[in-house]
């Protein structure tokens, strides 16, 4: 065969093949016998072991290639439900996190004021003891309720477990009240159950999927994106609201590029059109939902020309897509979104967009809704928590957000600035979660952490909030410890697991190791009885009867799935007071609320000022990847979307380094501009986390600007508590 | 090779995933993904496209490498040996989709289809990671391979076809 020139065998190939679409071509059957072969780069490794990511927090399955000690890759676990074989590029992108130089490695105790950063290097015993005595102090001065845990990830669950034993229950992730809390509470109130992580939406089997302001594609959590491109190819039809022409955008079939702020006028009106012309599922609602005679008054006057002179959509637009939202049902899911605290009224919005999935009756049917099921496993065996915490200090004095259904972390800072809440909160302990950057108001966060008696923080980087920490307990990375088992609620039920994969780098040591060695000195040894955290995952595994060795030879084990549609034979239930969908909520109108949704018009944006809007980048979760070497290859830092008409209005080209000023003259550092077509001319548009001011951040340092520190008012949602950020304005400046 | 530019979000796992499996070197890419934005809103279109090396069937490269290390192996896939190359940048000057570049030991490089992987059977690590199924590989001359399928199915077309350079990455729409 070797013979062969390449031409000769072109033309044999081509001969055999005639109804080849492109003639000759690439043949693999060949390859392999090159004399002069390429070498493999080796990177299979010499052993293989499954864990899950995170990068984010969808939690996909990877497999870790190790070659002599080192992580050469992470490929997707063709087992496992959440990333089926594949990853975007941040789970594909791990190893930048774990061998990035800049890694916290020791402990480190602050030796001067705080904020100034100085750090001196700590033994791990005199970092726990300090923080063991700090707590302690706490306890004993001011109550454990005193002490306050904010957290995100799903190593977090230790130091959960530690300050409930501890006696606290301000607990709180900023994945909440500033992220997706108000969709809980909206779906919540209507359907009687949340949306939860992963979202139960089945994209999959969807005819029509409607986006309002969710950029899926760069929002990239794993599987529903790998759905949403499926149910594309199928053909299912895309509608996407959102100010900017997004990836999404780019699919649709209809692109509504809304006015920022009035999401809530479309949704009415196509609630409107949909009952006006009877095109919702009449007998889904005969049988499952109340309300719907108060909701045809309470729209009747919400036409398309009402919502035109809000949104900006042309009014034979909203027909038409109402139409064509409605003309797939109930395979046409409304996508509860993800980050949703945008206005202020974002419980009502997510309302609104519950209330329209039940017109098309997509809650608990294929292409909609699905009710997903989880894995029972028993908890590990321990003491029970012997303090009776009082309720947590997240509410202002005197008043309540009533239907919060965590703990607010924005209402836990505030209570942390003497005299705002029922008690002050003393000390926090901050695991994975960069609250300078999570929270909005910069300077009410200073504020609350120079009121601080104690403050630690326990992460795998110095993020800003390191900067103010009195101690810093470096933890080591996903891919070098093991938590607790992951019993995910979706629509297929599965256990995973996150094993290390190499040894704890530097002297960082894990989370469970970490919580347990407070526990000890604080004389909560009851509570952490378990060897380490494989025993304690395997506890659990095991008294739930599942196989152990099987699951960390495979990572994952996938339950057999109950029934998730009603065409399954599902019956479906409804958590509501009513036991079935609200339409018109009972309930808000009993706290004092709207029973059904009302638009207000959101303040508009001063003259020579646009609306600051922010949103993700494929390639990065926030700040926690931006000092990612490795995606910093594909996406170094953000940039600000102008509209190219304003770029041009005020001299500005593609690329000029300018500043953004915000009305209270907060400014971002300098940041590219991008000058397109892709963003109304009333808003601009920054990729969230950057801009960070933490020079230990060696590569990210200086690089883009921080939309959080712009963030420096924000509306609170009345029903939630959550907090609407998409409220500031911001000018150009050159620089 | 296929790309859908249908189903490409331009996420980049391409990249990445194809940055650990051949170790290629910091700000070095062996593939890339391309956004370019048409039309007057709202009536704009986004094209997203992954990508690299076409491995043309009359590649340039080779034409004007001196040395021979810029060659074509048996199988159709354009290749560069490192212990040929002398670094004299020709194929790059030749080459009209920038795919190729100076590593930092001297030599030239470029994609490689993932030739260690795909000899034996598998696939390029770009099209094994890829989230949304963008990415197909498979023999051109094989009605059963998946990119024969896609060409016979649907409209593609090639970037600069004008060079009469025959590329071998197809762009699916």
């Amino acid at each position: 065969m070797g013979t062969f020139s390449r031409r000769q065998f072109l033309k044999i190939a081509g001969a055999g093949a005639a109804a080849a679409a492109v003639g000759s071509g690439l043949s693999t059957r060949w390859w392999g016998l090159d004399p002069d072969p390429i070498p493999d780069p080796g990177t299979e490794g010499d052993r293989v072991v499954p864990t899950f990511c995170e990068l984010c927090f969808w939690k996909c399955g990877v497999l870790a290639h190790v070659r002599d000690g080192v992580v050469t890759k992470l490929t997707g676990n063709p087992d496992h439900p959440l990333s089926r074989g594949r990853l975007c590029p941040r789970g594909a992108g791990g190893t930048g996190l774990l061998y990035d130089p800049d890694r916290l490695k020791r402990p480190l105790i602050r030796v001067e004021k705080r904020g100034e950063q100085q750090f001196r290097e700590a033994t791990w015993e005199e970092a726990l003891d300090f923080t063991a005595e700090k707590m302690l102090a706490v306890r004993r001065e001011h109550g454990p309720e005193a002490l306050a845990l904010f957290l995100h990830g799903f190593g977090g669950s230790w130091f959960k477990h530690l300050v409930k034993a501890y006696g606290s229950l301000n607990i709180s992730a900023p994945s909440y009240a500033q992220c997706r809390g108000p969709r809980e509470v909206g779906f919540y109130t209507t359907f009687g159950s949340i949306i939860g992580s992963p979202e139960r939406t089945d994209l999959e089997n969807s005819r029509c999927i409607t986006l309002i302001g969710s950029h899926l594609g760069e929002n990239m959590h794993n599987t529903q994106v790998q759905e949403l491109a499926d149910a594309l190819a199928r053909g299912a039809g895309l509608v996407v609201v959102d100010p900017r022409f997004s990836v999404a955008a780019s699919k649709a079939t209809h692109w509504l590029p809304i006015k920022p702020g009035s999401d809530i006028a479309l949704l009415l009106a196509w609630i409107h059109v949909i009952l006006k012309e009877g095109l919702y599922d009449a007998d889904y609602l005969a049988k499952h939902a109340v309300g719907l005679d108060e909701l045809k008054k309470h729209v009747s006057d919400k036409t398309p020309e009402w919502a035109w002179t809000h949104t900006t959509i042309p009014p034979e637009k909203i027909v038409e897509t109402a139409r064509f939202i409605a003309g797939a049902r109930p395979a046409s899911v409304i996508h509860p979104g993800r980050r949703v605290t945008w206005y202020g009224d974002d419980t009502q919005r997510a309302r609104a967009m519950a209330i329209l999935n039940a017109l098309l009756g997509s809650w608990g049917r294929k292409g909609g809704i699905c009710i997903p099921s989880s894995m029972d496993i028993p908890e590990y065996p321990y003491t029970a928590y012997a303090h009776k915490p009082k309720a947590p200090a997240d509410m202002p004095k005197g008043s309540s957000y009533p239907m919060a259904d965590e703990v607010l972390s924005s209402g836990v800072c505030d209570a942390t600035i003497p005299g705002t809440s029922e008690y002050d909160i003393r000390a926090w302990l901050v695991y994975g979660t960069n609250l300078v950057k999570s929270l909005p108001s910069p300077a009410r966060v200073q504020e609350a952490i120079q009121a601080l008696d104690f403050l630690a923080v326990v992460d795998v980087l110095p993020v800003e909030i390191a900067g103010w920490a009195d101690v810093v307990l470096p933890e080591c990375t996903y891919l070098e410890r093991c938590d607790d088992v992951y019993a995910a609620t979706y629509k297929v039920p599965f256990l995973a697991v996150r094993q290390p994969v190499v040894e704890p780098m530097f002297d960082s040591k894990p989370g469970w190791w970490i919580a347990q060695e407070i526990g000890r000195r604080i004389g909560l040894s009851d509570y952490f009885p378990w060897k380490d955290s494989t025993e304690y995952a395997m506890h659990r595994v095991h008294a739930a009867g599942y196989d152990c060795d099987d699951l960390r030879r495979t990572g994952v084990i996938v339950g057999k799935a109950p029934p998730a549609f009603e065409e399954d034979g599902l019956e479906l239930t409804f958590g509501t007071p009513s036991g079935k969908i609200e339409l018109y909520s009972g309930q808000l109108r009993d706290a004092g609320f709207d029973p059904l949704p009302v638009y207000t018009p959101p303040e508009e944006p001063p003259p020579g000022m646009f609306r600051m809007l922010f949103g993700r980048a494929p390639s990065h979760s926030f700040g926690r990847t931006i000092n990612n070497r490795l995606l910093c290859e594909v996406f170094a830092e953000n940039e600000v979307w102008v509209n190219d008409r304003i770029c041009a209005e005020q001299g500005l080209t593609d690329g000029d380094r300018i500043m953004l000023v915000n009305q209270d003259d907060a400014r971002s550092g300098p940041v590219r501009v991008k000058a397109t077509r892709r963003i109304r001319p009333d808003c601009v548009y920054l990729v969230h986390g950057w801009g960070t001011k933490e020079k230990g951040l060696t590569h990210a340092y200086g690089k883009g600007a921080s939309d959080s520190d712009l963030v420096t008012r924000f509306k609170t949602d009345p029903i939630m508590g959550g907090t609407g950020m998409n409220v500031n304005f911001v000018r150009l400046e050159r620089v | 090779m296929t790309v859908d530019t249908k189903r490409c979000v331009g996420c980049s796992a391409c990249v990445i995933a194809c940055k650990t499996e051949n170790n290629v070197p910091e700000g070095c890419y062996r593939d890339w993904v391309v956004q370019e934005t048409s039309g007057t809103s709202p009536d704009l279109q986004l094209e997203i496209r992954s990508e690299r090396c076409n491995h043309c069937q009359h590649p340039a490269c080779v034409t004007a490498c001196p040395t021979g290390a810029s060659h074509v192996n048996e199988g159709g896939a354009v290749l560069v040996s490192a212990h040929k190359c002398s670094g004299c940048k020709a194929c790059m000057a030749a080459c009209p989709y920038d795919a190729r570049f100076v590593h930092p030991d001297g030599h030239i490089d470029k994609c490689t289809f993932c030739l260690h992987r795909t000899a034996g059977g598998g696939l390029p690590a770009c099209v094994s990671v890829c989230p949304t199924g963008a990415l197909a590989f498979g023999d051109l001359n094989d009605p059963d391979s998946p990119v024969w399928k896609l060409l016979a199915s649907r409209a593609y077309e090639v970037r600069h076809p004008e060079t009469g350079l025959e590329p071998n990455l197809f762009f699916l729409e």
